[in-house]
């Protein structure tokens, strides 16, 4: 394989199930160009671990791509642009206004205080599982678990949730790709979307609940209320940004855990090593493969390579998950893996904004699905994929069990 | 596993706080199974300073959840508690202790940091009502007393220390008068244009700040209370409260007399942790670390630098311990870029390099006005530190810099760098003496791969092999 091509190779779906090689073979050169890619204008790479920390925390790399020289990645032209792709200040302020509401410090109890919700919905799930002997555990349990958490989070009612489901599909279908039919689907879905979160914006400031989105629309916090555009694509942000990916942490993860019996045996009995284990499914086989979405406001010296100005820059986290100058062994899926400083969230100001929640929602699905399923066995290995190699994940997962535990 | 420094030998650690503990925890962590004695005059197990001014006195949190984590078990460790070191017998490599015992070793790390300047006259300082921190008890007694709703809190000094203590009184809604005699608040630390920042912050939070003003006396009742504090401009405030932040003192007088280079300064040591006899000599069983540790650095033209930063006593523990049990040859050299972090008034800052090294000043991104920027430090065209306020993700970035003796003002174009922005004056009230080395860089990630450099003079940045495929 040409050297420029790697990246061209990691995209191809014939490689879904079996990237690593090819991020090992990334590797070899911390930072280098690719052509094609996520983009047809080609790619600086960097995937080595110490050198994708340290550009994550550089001023000089920016996720607005409008600032480089290329026309950017696929966009919706109908919804501003979100806080995942402003630089500081901007970012920064938007990031505050939303985490008000979401985290610390001014909301550190929220997330433990849906840990029950999310509980009850992962036990309902498994238990619509019950009589079944072989399950699709991606549509019938990864699947609908995160939609259904962002959607109480976010206040969607639930007789809307069915329709926010489909629009949800739509959005993350196919992203990093850029065919025009995903596109197209993509736009209408996010139009689409975004007029009813404008509408429920409205709603939730005549009658605010104790939901997020009521939060923003009614908040009179020091620094305001975020304009409604933005709060209506924040919203939609919150949405696309933790669904598929909360999808695969899930998929992944039952997925790695079939593949490793003993470490399933051992979660039986310790179930509070999945706290753990969810972390080290985040190293192994990372929900999000690439970040395709940086571009360079200067030239930038790196590992012997100058990344010239305004080009886009991809970070490979798959490839920096397994650097072996950071994680001894990292073929190996290891739970009680020491300083486990993963890339699985990003880091720098970008760092993932659900993780806390993704995590929860990470640890307590795998741990339904541990204590619930009877002598579960995968029924295809590799299962196949999604399309997307930055969103990387099953697109089904059967399993056939001997039986479904009463909860 | 086992080390150069056999099994049979005894380390005796003296001082049981974070550096002690961090040290011992090296020592097995490499494999050092010889026996291990830590003395410690404070009853309890090690625990963590920095929360005792900022969450404990405030309330948050009780002082009994500061114990300091383990990283290793430590079970085979003897714990000596509660008892003060008072004399080493250089020569007969003992330490004699308050209870008239003594302890013998073969080698000894000396980490006994540093105590609260006390107020100059001790019988004001007697007053009640009149407060110094430093301890976990330190800490109790004072929480205690602010719980009480005191009518005025005065804090003498408006270093790091007295401002979180400040900021600490805001939280639970008491009245704080802070007497400073510089410019502002941090001043002697981070330079007038950042300090200036400082000064408004603590404003904006309510506190009565008077700059350029010292406190003449504390005056007491019959009964022995803090009833006023009189201060330099001849005018007085009434206060139940005042708390003592001048700075540290370090805990050297049980060395007076041992032949090592021990003061009010510390204890000098070389790169290595090994303590630096009087005579100037590199002695080879005694090392010291933490902010007891006074140390030259090659990034400041190897002068002495005396840190009371909470990562370089862990840092120089581990380098010490580690050089304590290896083979000559792999000894490391302590050459961490100080580095330390405050959080006051809702602001987390950080701190890289070393401010007062430098003349000039950049507000590199955000802005001052807005209470969120990076400040970079600069001295003869070479970047020497870096300062932020809420904007401490970026350090390491600004760390690398100071490392590679990048060129001040740095180039990077940050999307966030204010515009038009040039150096001004650092303005420190009264500038230290420390330089930075310009033709010192510094290599390596961590502490097993960090090296010294050295470079020709010169004012770019290393030009790195640039290879650009197009
Ligand atoms: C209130 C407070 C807040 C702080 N906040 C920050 C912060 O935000 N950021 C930061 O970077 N740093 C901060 N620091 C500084 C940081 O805590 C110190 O750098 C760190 O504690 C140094 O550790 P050490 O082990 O070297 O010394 P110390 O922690 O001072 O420990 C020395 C120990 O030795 C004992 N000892 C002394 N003499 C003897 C003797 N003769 N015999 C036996 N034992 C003896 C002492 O009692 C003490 O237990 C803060 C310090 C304080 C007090
Ligand atoms: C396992 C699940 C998840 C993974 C692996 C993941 C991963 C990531 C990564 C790698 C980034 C960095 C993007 C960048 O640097 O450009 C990110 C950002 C983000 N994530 Fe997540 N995420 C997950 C779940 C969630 C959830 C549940 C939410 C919403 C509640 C969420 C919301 C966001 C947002 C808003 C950002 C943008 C942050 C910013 O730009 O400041 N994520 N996520």
């Amino acid at each position: 394989m040409r050297e420029e091509a790697i990246l061209r190779t990691i995209y191809d779906p014939a490689h879904r199930a079996h990237p690593y090689a090819l991020y090992d073979q990334l590797r070899q050169v911390p930072v280098r160009w690719q052509e094609d890619g996520p983009h047809e204008a080609g790619t600086y790479v960097v995937s080595t671990y110490r050198e994708i920390a340290a550009l994550m925390h550089d001023p000089r790399i920016s996720s607005d791509l409008r600032k480089g020289a290329q026309s950017g990645g696929p966009r919706t032209p109908a919804a501003p642009y979100t806080f995942i792709n402003l630089d500081p200040p901007e970012h920064d302020r938007l990031r505050r206004l939303a985490m008000r509401h979401f985290g610390p410090p001014e909301r550190s109890d929220y997330l433990e205080r849906l840990r029950p919700d999310i509980e009850r919905i992962a036990a309902r799930l498994a238990d619509g599982l019950q009589g079944e002997r072989t399950i699709d555990l991606v549509s019938r349990f990864a699947y609908p678990l995160p939609v259904t958490v962002i959607c109480t989070i976010l206040g969607v009612p639930h007789e809307d949730q069915a329709q926010f489901h489909l629009w949800a599909d739509a959005l993350v279908e196919g992203v990093g790709s850029n065919a025009p039919e995903a596109r197209a689907r993509r736009l209408e879905a996010s139009l689409a979307l975004n007029r009813y979160m404008a509408e429920l914006v409205e709603r939730r400031r005549k009658q605010p609940t104790d939901d997020m989105l009521s939060c923003m629309a009614t908040d009179a916090g020091p620094e305001g209320r975020m304009d409604d555009p933005y709060l209506v694509a924040t919203a939609a942000l919150l949405l696309v940004a933790g669904h598929e990916t909360t999808v695969n942490l899930i998929a992944n993860g039952a997925l790695t855990l079939l593949r490793h019996p003993s470490i399933l045996e051992r979660l039986r009995h310790e179930p509070d090593l999945v706290v753990c284990a969810v972390e080290e499914i985040l190293r192994y086989e990372p929900p999000v493969q690439l970040l395709a979405n940086r571009t360079t406001l200067d030239d930038v010296s790196i590992a012997g390579t100058t990344i010239p100005k305004g080009v886009l820059v991809t970070f490979a986290l798959a490839a920096g998950n397994r650097d072996p100058l950071r994680f001894r062994d990292p073929g190996r899926f290891d739970p009680e893996r020491p300083e486990n400083a993963h890339l699985g969230f990003g880091g720098g100001n970008h760092y993932c904004f659900g993780a806390p929640l993704a995590r929860i929602e990470g640890q307590i699905a795998l741990r339904e699905l541990v204590r619930r399923l009877q002598g579960p066995r995968l029924v295809v290995d590799p299962p196949p994929y999604r399309p997307s190699p930055v969103l990387r994940g099953p697109q089904q997962l059967l399993v056939e069990v001997d039986g479904v535990h009463p909860t | 596993m086992s080390t150069a420094f056999g099994d049979d030998k005894r380390i005796l650690i003296v001082g049981a706080s974070l550096a002690g503990l961090r040290a011992a925890e090296t020592l097995r962590a490499e494999g050092f199974r010889g026996r291990v004695t830590i003395v410690g005059d404070e009853p309890d197990e090690p625990y963590d300073r920095p929360p005792l001014s900022k969450g404990v006195i405030a309330g948050r949190f009780p002082a009994a959840h500061t114990a300091l984590p383990r990283c290793e078990p430590l079970r085979d460790v003897e714990w000596r508690l509660g008892v003060a070191a008072t004399g080493l017998d250089a020569l007969a490599k003992r330490v004699l202790l308050l209870d008239g015992q003594s302890i013998e070793f073969d080698r000894l790390l000396i980490a006994t940091g540093a105590r609260a300047r006390p107020w100059r006259d001790p019988s004001q300082a007697k007053l009640d009502g009149v407060f110094t921190l430093r301890g976990r008890a330190d800490a109790e007694r004072l929480h205690a007393r602010l719980a009480a709703h005191p009518n005025r809190v005065v804090v003498i000094g408006a270093g790091f220390m007295g401002s979180e203590i400040a900021s600490s009184c805001r939280e639970l809604g008491l009245a704080v008068t802070v007497i400073e005699r510089g410019p502002a608040p941090l001043s002697g630390a981070l330079g007038g244009v950042v300090a200036e920042r400082a000064g408004a912050l603590q404003r904006d939070h309510g506190v009565d700040l008077r700059c350029y003003t010292t406190v003449d006396a504390l005056e007491g009742d019959a009964e022995g209370r803090l009833r006023r504090v009189r201060l330099s401009d001849g005018s007085a405030l009434d206060a139940d409260v005042a708390v003592v932040a001048l700075g540290a003192v370090r805990n050297t007088e049980w060395l007076r007399g041992s032949g090592l280079a021990a003061g009010e300064f510390g204890v000098a040591c070389d790169a290595g942790c090994r303590a630096i006899a009087l005579n100037f000599i590199v002695t080879d069983d005694f090392f010291v670390a933490g902010d007891v540790a006074r140390f030259p650095h090659p990034l400041y033209r190897h002068q002495f630098l005396a840190l009371e930063h909470w990562s370089n006593a862990i840092e120089q523990a581990a380098i010490a311990a580690h050089n304590m049990i290896c083979a000559p040859a792999n000894r490391r050299p302590h050459l961490a870029v100080p580095a330390f972090w405050s959080s006051q008034f809702g602001v987390n800052i950080k701190s890289v390099g070393v401010p007062s090294a430098a003349d000039e000043v950049f507000i590199a991104q955000g802005s001052l006005a807005a209470g969120r920027f990076v400040a970079v430090y600069g001295k003869e065209g070479r970047v020497v530190a870096a300062v932020t306020f809420n904007q401490g993700r970026w350090i390491e970035f600004y760390q690398r810099l100071i490392e590679s003796a990048a060129p001040f003002p740095p180039e990077a174009s940050a999307a966030d760098r204010p515009t038009p922005s040039a150096p001004i004056p650092v303005a420190f009230p009264d500038p230290t003496a420390v330089a930075h080395e310009a033709t010192a860089i510094l290599t390596g990630y961590d502490a097993t791969d960090r090296r010294v450099q050295w470079i020709p003079r010169r004012r770019a940045a290393p030009a790195h092999g640039a290879v650009n495929p197009r």
